[in-house]
């Protein structure tokens, strides 16, 4: 028997999924170019479009036919030689809308294999957002905003064939720079992403991430029924009706607490997230009206805190706030935790006021989307500069 | 007044005779059981249940809402919710007017509503045709739909009752369509016993959606999105649900017999001379009027034939049939459908018939099919005797096509 390859992309619905596919598509097509046969697919139940949600895409290649074909009877890998994150908020895992709980993003990656994540992030702040792994694997970092490349009128930034390359370093046995080369050149026409994938190849390093590194959380999962576990009729019974909420400093009952779907959390579809002034909120309900989520708690002093395990990150509750400030959307890899806003407040006003503060000055935007209208070009220079530097 | 409701009182407790069409007959179930919800539209032979239907709501004689759709998908679709909240429902359809439902049909079995519909048997278009064929209600075979032929409008009437006692049942929950064939029992009329509302109201306990019941009180959300993690397992629970059919079928006969005095023997097919029958003759539907008559006619000729009439096609009764059919040297299958490039190019009866006696444990006669009476073509004495003839030199031995067109101009 030959030997088998795996890559996995993780990417988020609608605005990655191009770039996904020609991404996985081009590792095909090089390694076919070195006489290796191979597939390119999307994971059939994710839902590349919806907006945001964590989906996979697949190259698989194999040395001989027969070797590939041990891998294509397979639904999806179950290990892979690299995991690519093209959001680096994935690395807190993966929670597709396939419901099977929160992957951790290195779940599938081989003992001694690579996960390449395009981020502006440091090594040590990826580290400590993705889970415990049993074994050593190695961290690479592309250097990048989370790319839309490819998708409608976004710039193509060459975050593609700067990963491309990275893979043509890490794995030279998938294929070689020279292959990569030939192939970018055939399907893109374009040499100047040539020299981008050399770029890349040249400046690729990583560190290894060892099993005492990363978030020490067990991941949320929870079991599947059996047959004749489930109700009959593709019944699904309605979640329950919330409860009041305890206020941590004077044990008063209160407020409104909705119960949430008990197998779909939503720690992992969100890239950014609310955080909220509860000394400027003036109680007025928008925010808890408009969320399409119903991601607020009322809590019993009738303040609203945005809850993270029902959060999309969509940001509606910002645009409609009306006091300045008030609300503001942090990107995701500022935040360790889901735990309550409001009830940090209630604990430590003062203390919760510094935090708040260092949130929003440190990075007061998103990473897929825009949070206004013309942002996106206000950030080309930038991107184009991390093209031009990695 | 007291002698108003003495009346009335009396009225509830007795029988009744009328000469009614096989259509009517389904209609008057529908009153009998008290349907909730109705909804139709208009398909030639199936109508005449809607018509029906009208008269008695118009007449005052039937509470129920009647709801005349822009089309049987529409129309299907609306008995399926109301299903859903608790209502007991009829509808029914012919034809293409089935296959223009089919979206709806699928869906009903899979989320487990004890629908009851009355299928008018119709030839598929094209050509446009109004004669008999079961093809229409046969699409639905591999659903999760319990299947019911019948051959007269008495049994039209009671199977009705015997459908909603069975669907409804908590162990079954599916739904159930009674083929009617077009023209020979929906446009025939002939006399028919209706029993006392009594003995309904004592056969046929209140629909009960239970935990299912979609409702405010009880909230669940029905028919979401599932993926390969989900779907199998729902499919294994229909394969449960119709697996108990068989048992729950036989229950209900069995009652019906108690309460009605009427015996149907055994609830899935009738056997019909087969004694002592050297060979018999098999079929659905009225089929079984000409076979009875040129029977008859045969044994008075010394030739010992019987005949054999499937009722219940979903739920298939494999072992029975095969047992039964064990006994005689050939089976000769009428099959008033088509399944064009099947194997051996037979009808969709004899190839389920053939499946079966496959596996079966007993002897396997030869069985031979017979295309016949498609598009309400009379399947006469002499076709019947040519049949007999094959049959019988299948039994002694000799090749024969193993399909056959028979009363066809050639």
């Amino acid at each position: 028997m030959g030997r088998l390859f795996a890559v996995e992309i993780i990417y988020r619905g609608i605005f990655q999924k191009t770039l996904a596919k020609n991404i996985s598509r081009a590792i095909v097509l090089a390694a076919h170019h070195e006489g290796k046969p191979g597939i390119s697919f999307g994971r059939y139940s994710d839902s590349p479009e919806r907006n945001g949600i964590p989906a996979k895409s697949f190259a698989i290649v194999g040395t001989d036919q027969e070797t590939l074909e041990r891998g294509m009877a397979k639904y999806e890998p179950k290990e892979v030689d690299i995991t690519i994150a093209v959001d680096d908020t994935l690395c807190k895992g993966v929670e597709s809308w396939a419901w099977y709980g929160l992957q951790p993003v290195n779940q599938k990656i081989k003992q001694g294999g690579t996960l390449i994540v395009t981020s502006r992030e440091t090594p040590d702040a990826l580290i400590s957002m993705a889970h415990r792994k049993e074994h050593p694997y190695e961290l690479c970092i592309v250097k990048g905003t989370p790319s839309f490349s490819g998708l409608w009128v976004y710039k193509d930034d060459h975050t593609d064939v700067r990963i491309l390359g990275t893979i043509a370093r890490i794995l030279p046995e998938l294929f070689t720079l020279n292959s990569l080369k030939k192939i970018i050149l055939a399907e893109w026409k374009d040499s100047v992403k040539v020299s981008s994938a050399e770029r890349a190849y040249e400046r690729s390093t990583s560190i290894t991430v060892r099993p005492n590194q990363g978030n020490p959380e067990t991941p949320y999962k929870f079991d599947l029924p059996k047959w004749h576990e489930m109700g009959e009729g593709v019944a699904i019974p309605s979640i329950p009706k919330g409860k009041q909420i305890e206020d941590p400093t004077t044990h008063a009952m209160g407020g409104y607490r909705p119960d949430r779907n008990p197998t779909f959390k939503k720690f992992s579809t969100r890239t950014m997230r609310p955080v909220v002034d509860f000394d400027t909120c003036i109680k007025c309900t928008l925010c808890w009206l408009q969320c399409p989520d119903t991601c607020f708690d009322v809590t019993p002093d009738g303040l609203y805190d945005a809850n993270m395990q029902a959060c999309c990150g969509c940001g509606v509750c910002e645009a409609v706030c009306p006091v300045p400030n008030c609300v503001t959307m942090i990107n995701e890899t500022e935040f360790r935790d889901n735990s309550s806003q409001w009830e940090a407040w209630k604990k430590d006003k003062a203390g919760y006021k510094t935090w708040l503060q260092g949130k929003i000055e440190s990075r007061p935007e998103r990473s897929h989307g825009f949070r206004y209208r013309g942002q996106y070009k206000e950030q080309i220079p930038e991107m184009l500069e991390i093209a031009r530097e990695g | 007044m007291a002698q108003m409701v003495e009346t009335l009182e009396q009225h509830h407790k007795t029988d009744e005779t009328a000469l009614i069409t096989g259509s009517e007959a389904i209609a008057v179930a529908c009153k009998l059981a008290d349907v909730d919800v109705i909804t139709a539209y208009p398909i030639r032979p199936y109508d005449t249940v809607m018509q029906y239907v009208s008269k008695l709501v118009s007449h005052g004689e039937m509470d129920c809402e009647y709801i005349v759709a822009e089309g049987e998908h529409s129309q299907f679709e609306i008995v399926k919710h109301a299903s859903a909240v608790g209502a007991r429902v009829f509808c029914g359809s012919s034809g293409v007017g089935w296959m223009y439902a089919m979206e709806a049909l699928t869906v009903t079995p899979a989320l487990r509503i004890p629908m009851i519909a009355m299928v008018g048997n119709r030839a598929l278009d094209d050509p446009g045709a109004f004669g008999v064929e079961h093809n229409d209600a046969l699409t639905v075979r591999d659903l999760g739909w319990m299947l019911v032929w019948v051959d007269s409008a008495q049994e039209a009437l009671d199977t009705a009752l015997i459908a909603y006692r069975v669907a409804e049942d908590r162990r079954i929950f599916l739904p159930c369509a009674i083929s009617c064939d077009g023209a020979f029992l929906t446009h025939s009329q002939a006399l028919v016993k209706i029993p006392a509302q009594e003995k309904v109201n004592e056969f046929l306990p209140r629909y009960n959606r239970g935990d299912l019941l979609l409702h405010p009180d009880n909230p669940i959300t029905v028919a979401p999105q599932g993926n390969e993690d989900w779907v199998m397992e729902i499919r294994r629970q229909n394969y449960a649900a119709m697996e108990r059919t068989t048992a729950v079928i036989r229950e209900a006969y069995s009652d019906f017999e108690r309460i009605f005095g009427c015996s149907y023997g055994n609830p899935f097919f009738e056997e019909y001379m087969t004694e002592d029958a050297d060979i018999v003759l098999m079929g659905m539907g009225t089929l079984s009027i000409p076979m009875k008559v040129a029977i008859r006619q045969m044994r008075k000729e010394g030739k010992k034939v019987g005949f054999v009439r499937l009722r219940w096609f979903r739920p298939f009764p494999a072992e029975e049939l095969c047992k039964s059919l064990g006994r005689f040297k050939a089976v000769g299958v009428v099959d008033r459908d088509y399944s064009f490039g099947s194997p051996y190019m037979s009808g969709v009866v004899t190839n389920e018939i053939r499946t079966a006696l496959y596996s079966a444990p007993g002897p396997k006669p030869p069985v031979l099919c017979f295309i016949c009476g498609l598009g309400g073509r009379e399947v006469t004495l002499p076709d019947i005797t040519r049949m007999t003839e094959s049959v019988y030199k299948a039994a002694e031995g000799k090749t024969q096509p193993l399909t056959q067109w028979i009363g066809l101009r050639e």
